[in-house]
């Protein structure tokens, strides 16, 4: 099976406080710590696994800045047999659809049976796999935590639903799928991978090899705009307890037993 | 505006969801004259009294009767809502687990725009609808504009805007006839229950949760030590379990657990809506987090900026004098 596996450059969430620059029209980027997203580290794993058990191959692609590169090359590390990046200023600015309008043209370049995205990414939309499976025809599920291969037509897949309880479903393929965290355990990736691919070429794609034009992604293809990042005028929000660490742990232990937080 | 909004209503045992409720309120939100239309896909009794529930809410209400649909399943229901809708029509949905599989692929099916997980509204302005969206979980907020001129698929978050008091007598339409073929490349076979596990978070008074600040799976023991003191359990947030260091059964959360303790104390965890989707019963909320301006500290009701690593056995053997 031939699977292509979309993953994107975010900042950390283990490594960083994300914090606005003071015009309010990005985030602070200066000192953030990337890495590929959660999600999409458990669907090339995933990927992988079903390549070692049925054979085929695994693609991973990115749509973003150079540095993408550096996630593509993390994935290959892990055993992705190959990685496109698709970058080009023309695509600054692109909405959701925009970008599922680059990663279609990425999977009609190819020969795909599979396509994994991940269930969300860093702006929390959940939405490229569901937009990617409509543009391109396909059938789509989501928040996939189980995938078993039946045959070479169709998957048994499981969703992960309210409560942690999972809905089976048949699939027929080809398909997309979003991942949900949890579904595997990702292999470590040591440095001694990454040198491993270290020399490998990773062929970059722009909107003319791919045959998009302006009127299809960036800015001002896009119907859905970010204006601005805020924090918004909250209530008070807690009672942050000051002082040194016994004495705040003594405030709290005070607080606890007044609230019959210890029995 | 005369743009025709309609609402997805999720229904179970006849009665709808939470989210009908405050569907309603979205689009009044957006147009205070707007006859909303409420969506209802399932089938025989269990949908006529789902019906009947919405119309209480909603001046009109449009049915699609059929067996098939019976259990939810967005990839039937998508090509059938593409055949009942107008196409600059504007769709709200709530933003689920069913949402997410529904509303991303029938934006681009109904050619519209498409904004999931809205926190807030700003108003239209002409054809822009302004929403407040978040990102990085939850530790900014941003304002979107959305063009409606050619339609717009959103889907919201549940819990943040208020709930309808109902009180419509609104008309039921079936639709069933105009809704088309049913079909598609996904069967639904059988929903598996979560697994139950050892320990029921869900009937504790006192929960010491952790999340991914916990960093290593040796490092639970703190947490354990700290729950023992305080006579309570250890629950997690999703990472933990993601990590196989816990078991799915202490995960709190949309996609866990449901938990009502009158404590929650809550280590490392950021405090994302899907996390703190599963506190209810209004506990006494203490955060430790050494990110003062992580989102938890908006919804706790004391809060510790410190390294739990650190904290936490400090905390320990305070609760072991003190008590
Ligand atoms: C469909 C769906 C369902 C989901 N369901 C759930 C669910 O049921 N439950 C759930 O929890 N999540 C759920 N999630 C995941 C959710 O979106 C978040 O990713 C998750 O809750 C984050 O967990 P966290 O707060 O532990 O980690 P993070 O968001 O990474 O936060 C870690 C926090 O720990 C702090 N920290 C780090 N180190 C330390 C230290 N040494 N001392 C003190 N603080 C420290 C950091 O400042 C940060 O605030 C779901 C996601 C999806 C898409
Ligand atoms: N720029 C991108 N390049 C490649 N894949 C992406 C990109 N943006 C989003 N995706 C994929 O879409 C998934 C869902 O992201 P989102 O819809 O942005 O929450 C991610 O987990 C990725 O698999």
């Amino acid at each position: 099976m031939n699977i292509l596996v979309c993953v994107k450059r975010v900042p950390d969430p283990a490594e960083n406080e994300i914090e606005i620059s003071s015009d309010g029209s990005d985030i602070e980027r200066e000192d953030l710590v990337y890495s590929v997203n959660e999600w999409d580290n458990y669907a090339v794993e995933e990927a992988i696994q079903i390549r070692e058990q049925h054979g085929g191959s695994v693609t991973v692609v990115s749509v973003g800045e150079e540095e993408s590169e550096e996630v593509l090359r993390r994935e290959m590390a892990m055993g992705a047999d190959q990685g496109i990046l698709v970058s080009d200023d023309a695509f600054e600015g692109s909405d959701g659809r925009g970008i599922a309008t680059i990663l279609k043209a990425v999977a009609e370049s190819g020969d795909y049976d599979l396509i994994l995205t991940g269930a969300q990414s860093d702006e929390g939309a959940a939405q490229i796999g569901g937009m990617l499976a409509a543009m391109l025809d396909q059938p789509y599920a989501s928040l996939v935590n189980e995938i078993q291969v039946q045959g070479g037509t169709k998957l048994q897949v499981g969703r992960e639903i309210e409560g942690g309880n999972q809905e089976v479903s048949e699939i027929e393929l080809p398909c997309v799928l979003s991942i949900q965290s949890g579904i595997n355990e990702p292999r470590y990736v040591g440095i001694r991978g990454i040198r491993k691919v270290s020399g490998v070429e990773i062929p970059e794609k722009e909107a003319s090899d791919l045959g998009l034009s302006e009127d299809q992604v960036g800015q001002k293809a896009a119907r859905v705009k970010r204006v601005d990042y805020f924090h918004p005028e909250m209530g008070e929000g807690a009672e942050i307890l000051e002082g040194s660490t016994e004495e705040v742990a003594e405030k709290l232990v005070e607080l606890l037993k007044s609230k019959g937080g210890m029995k | 505006m005369s743009r025709q909004i309609f609402a997805y209503i999720e229904h179970n045992d006849g009665a709808v969801e939470d989210s009908a409720f405050e569907l309603i309120k979205v689009a009044e939100q957006m147009d205070p004259q707007a006859q909303v239309t409420a969506l209802l896909f399932g089938s025989g009794q269990e949908l006529e009294d789902a019906c009947q529930h919405a119309a209480s809410i909603y001046p009109q209400v449009w049915k699609v009767d059929k067996q098939e649909h019976s259990y939810p399943n967005a990839e039937l229901i998508r090509p059938q809502l593409v055949n009942l809708l107008p196409a600059d029509a504007v769709v709200l949905a709530p933003f689920d687990t069913f949402g997410m599989d529904l509303t991303p692929g029938l934006a681009i099916k109904l050619d519209s725009a498409h904004v999931s997980d809205i926190v807030g509204l700003d108003g239209v302005d002409g054809d822009t609808l302004k929403a407040v969206r978040q990102e990085y979980g939850g530790q900014v907020h941003t304002h979107v504009h959305c063009d409606l001129s050619g339609g717009a698929v959103l889907s919201v978050r549940g819990g943040v805007f208020p709930a309808s008091e109902g009180g419509q007598e609104g008309q039921v339409a079936d639709k069933t006839s105009d809704a088309g073929e049913v079909q598609a490349g996904r069967r639904f076979l059988e929903v598996r229950e979560a697994e139950v596990g050892e320990v029921d978070i869900t009937k504790e008074d006192i929960l010491v949760s952790i999340g991914r600040g916990i960093e290593e799976e040796d490092n639970i023991e703190i947490a354990q030590e700290l729950a023992e003191a305080m006579g309570g359990v250890v629950s997690c947030s999703r990472p933990v379990v993601d990590a196989k260091w816990m078991e799915k059964s202490r995960q709190v959360g949309t996609s866990g657990m449901t938990v009502k303790p009158k404590i929650y104390l809550a280590m490392g965890i950021s405090g994302s809506f899907q996390h703190m989707g599963g506190v209810k019963g209004n506990p006494f909320i203490v955060a430790v987090n050494k990110n003062a301006s992580a989102p938890i500290f908006q919804v706790a009701h004391v809060g510790v900026v410190e390294d739990m690593l650190e904290f936490a056995p400090v905390l320990t053997e305070k609760i072991q004098e003190m008590k």
